[in-house]
C-alpha cells in the first residue's frame, strides 16, 4: 500500500497536467459558450451560430478545407510514391520535411513577396503574355499557400504506409497478370489507405482552423471557423460567441476523428 | 513494376522540390537587395543583417523565444516522461486507452482552440498573460508528444529487466536511474528535441497568450509581417533556415548514430 501511494504521489505531475489543460479548458470553452457578450447566461449564441451568416461561413470554411485537402492529397501521393522509388530515399524525405520546419509565417511571409502586385509570379505572367493580375488576396492565392504549407504533413504518413508495403504483392499482382494501373488500384492504394487517412486528418483540420493565413495572404476575403474564433476572443472580446464557434469545431474535430479513426490506437 | 524512374517522374519530383524550396531562397535572396523591396534586384548589401544585429528589441525577442523553448521543452520532457511511466505501469487497458486518448487530445486541437481555451484559463485563474502564460502553454502542448515519442520505447522494453535488477537487490529509485532510464534515453532526446521545434514552431497558441510586454518571434514575424514588406523578415528568414538545416543535419546523424548502435526502432 505505501508503495503504491508513493507511486501516485510520483504521478501527479502528468494527473495534473491532464485535468488542468487538457480536461479543464475543454469545459471552460463549453461553460463560456453559454454566455453572451453582457454575461449573462443564455443560448443566445447558439441561436446566432445557426443564422445564415454563421452557418454559411461554416459551410465556406469547409469547402476550403475540403479544397485543400484534395489537391494535397493530388500531389502528395504520387510524390510519395516516386519517393519510395528513389535510391535514397530517407534522404529525400527529410528534404520533403525541412520545409515544413521553416517556420510558416515567414513561408506566409515569402508568398507576399512572390504574389505581389510586381512579384515573381506577376513577372512571370507579363512574360508569357497574360499580362498582371492581382494574385495576392484572392480565393487562389489561399488555397495555393494552404496546399504549399500541407504537403509535406500529408506526403509523411502516405510515405511511410507506402515504405511499409511489402513487395511480394506488387510481384504477385504482377506474375498473376494484373496491369500497372489495376495494381495500384487494387493492391496498392487499399493497402495504403490508413497512410491516406492520417494524411487527411491531420491537413483538414487545421485547414478549417489557420487565421494567420486567411490574414495574411487572403486578405479577410476567406473567413475560416479560425479567423472567426481569433476575431471574437481577440478583435471583438465576444468570448461567448467565440467558444460556441469553438465547441462546434471541436465536434467538427471528433467526427473527422471518427471517419478517419485510426485503428491503430493504444500505440 | 520496375524500379527505375521515367523521366517524367523525375521531372515530377524535381518540380515538387522547386515548388517546395522557391519561396524559401526567394526571401534568401532578396536579403542581400539593396534596393529594400521583394523585386527588383538593385544589388549586394549586408544592410539588413547589419539592422537585424544593431536591434536591440528583436534580441530580446530572440532570446525570450530561446528561453521559452528551452525551459518549456525541458519541463514538458520531465513530466512527460513521468506519465509515459504511469501509462505503462496501467494494467488494465481500457483505462490506458483512456488515458492515451486524453493525452492525443491537445495534439488533435487546432491551435485556434488550444489557444482560446488557453486563454479563458489564465483570465479565470488569474494568471497574467506574459512570460509566465506562454511557458505554461507551450510546457502544455509539448507533454503529450514527449508521451507518445517515450511510450515505444517504454514498451520495447522487457519487463524482465526490471525484475532482474529488482531481485539483485535495486530500490525502485535505483531500477528507474540505473534501468529504465538509460534504456529509454533514445526516446528521451526524441521528445526532447520535438518540444523544442514545437515551442520554436508555434505561432497561434503564443498569439493568444502572450500579452502586451512579451512577444515570442513568431508573434513578431506577423506583426511585421502584417504591416508589409521588409527585408529585415528576410535577414532573419535566411538566418532561420541557416539554423534549421544545422539542427537537421545534427539530427539526421544522431539518428544514423542511434539506428547503427541498434538503440532506434526503425522508422
Amino acid at each position: 500500500m505505501q508503495n503504491k501511494l508513493s507511486k501516485n504521489i510520483f504521478f501527479i505531475p502528468y494527473v495534473l497536467w491532464i485535468a488542468l489543460f487538457v480536461i479543464a479548458p475543454i469545459l471552460l470553452i463549453l461553460y463560456y459558450s453559454f454566455f453572451d457578450i453582457e454575461g449573462n447566461l443564455s443560448l443566445v449564441n447558439y441561436q446566432k451560430f445557426f443564422t445564415p451568416v454563421y452557418l454559411k461561413m461554416t459551410l465556406s470554411s469547409f469547402w476550403y478545407a475540403f479544397l485543400i485537402t484534395a489537391i494535397s492529397l493530388l500531389v502528395a501521393y504520387p510524390t510519395a510514391l516516386l519517393l519510395t522509388k528513389t535510391k535514397h530515399k530517407q534522404l529525400w524525405l527529410l528534404l520533403i520535411i525541412v520545409p515544413s520546419w521553416i517556420n510558416l509565417l515567414l513561408k506566409a511571409y515569402a508568398f507576399i513577396g512572390i504574389f505581389g502586385t510586381y512579384g515573381v509570379a506577376n513577372g512571370f505572367l507579363e512574360v508569357i503574355g497574360i499580362g498582371s493580375q492581382q494574385i495576392l488576396f484572392t480565393d487562389f492565392s489561399f488555397i495555393f499557400v494552404s496546399v504549399y504549407i500541407f504537403i509535406p504533413f500529408m506526403i509523411l504518413p502516405i510515405f511511410n504506409a507506402l515504405d511499409e508495403l511489402n513487395p511480394t504483392l506488387l510481384d504477385a499482382a504482377n506474375d498473376l497478370g494484373a496491369s500497372r494501373w489495376m495494381t495500384f488500384r487494387r493492391v496498392i492504394f487499399p493497402l495504403t489507405l490508413d497512410g491516406v487517412k492520417t494524411g487527411c486528418q491531420v491537413v483538414f483540420i487545421p485547414a478549417l482552423s489557420l487565421f494567420m493565413l486567411t490574414r495574411l495572404i487572403a486578405g479577410n476575403r476567406v473567413i475560416t471557423l479560425g479567423t472567426a474564433i481569433e476575431q471574437h476572443f481577440l478583435v471583438t472580446q465576444d468570448w461567448g460567441m467565440g467558444s460556441t464557434i469553438a465547441v462546434f469545431l471541436i465536434i467538427i474535430m471528433f467526427l473527422i476523428m471518427f471517419v478517419t479513426g485510426n485503428r491503430k490506437q493504444g500505440v | 513494376m520496375s524500379n527505375k524512374l521515367s523521366p517524367l517522374s523525375k521531372a515530377f519530383l524535381v518540380l515538387i522540390f522547386l515548388i517546395l524550396y522557391a519561396p524559401i531562397f526567394f526571401l534568401v535572396f532578396y536579403s542581400f537587395n539593396s534596393g529594400g523591396t521583394m523585386y527588383d534586384f538593385k544589388g549586394f548589401t549586408m544592410e539588413w543583417y547589419r539592422e537585424l544585429f544593431n536591434d536591440t528589441r528583436l534580441l530580446i525577442i530572440v532570446l525570450n523565444t530561446l528561453v521559452i523553448a528551452l525551459l518549456s521543452a525541458l519541463i514538458a520532457t520531465i513530466i512527460g516522461v513521468i506519465g509515459a511511466i504511469g501509462i505503462r505501469s496501467f494494467t488494465s487497458s481500457k483505462a490506458k486507452n483512456t488515458v492515451l486518448s486524453l493525452n492525443n487530445v491537445l495534439i488533435v486541437s487546432p491551435d485556434v482552440i488550444i489557444g482560446a481555451s488557453f486563454l479563458i484559463l489564465f483570465t479565470m485563474a488569474g494568471i497574467k498573460l506574459g512570460f509566465y502564460s506562454v511557458l505554461l502553454s507551450h510546457i502544455a502542448f509539448s507533454i503529450p508528444i514527449v508521451v507518445l515519442l517515450v511510450l515505444p520505447k517504454l514498451q520495447e522494453m522487457s519487463p524482465t529487466l526490471i525484475d532482474a535488477a529488482r531481485d539483485l537487490g535495486a530500490s525502485r529509485w535505483d531500477v528507474l536511474t540505473k534501468v529504465v532510464l538509460p534504456y529509454i534515453l533514445p526516446g528521451i532526446f526524441a521528445g526532447f528535441f520535438m518540444a523544442l521545434t514545437y515551442s520554436l514552431d508555434d505561432f497561434a497558441v503564443t498569439f493568444f497568450v502572450t500579452g502586451n510586454g512579451f512577444s515570442t518571434l513568431s508573434v513578431e514575424i506577423y506583426s511585421l509581417a502584417r504591416r508589409g514588406i521588409s527585408l529585415n523578415i528576410n535577414a532573419l528568414s535566411t538566418l532561420l533556415f541557416v539554423v534549421t538545416l544545422l539542427l537537421v543535419i545534427v539530427y539526421y546523424f544522431i539518428t544514423q548514430r542511434v539506428r547503427q548502435t541498434g538503440m532506434g526502432g526503425k522508422r
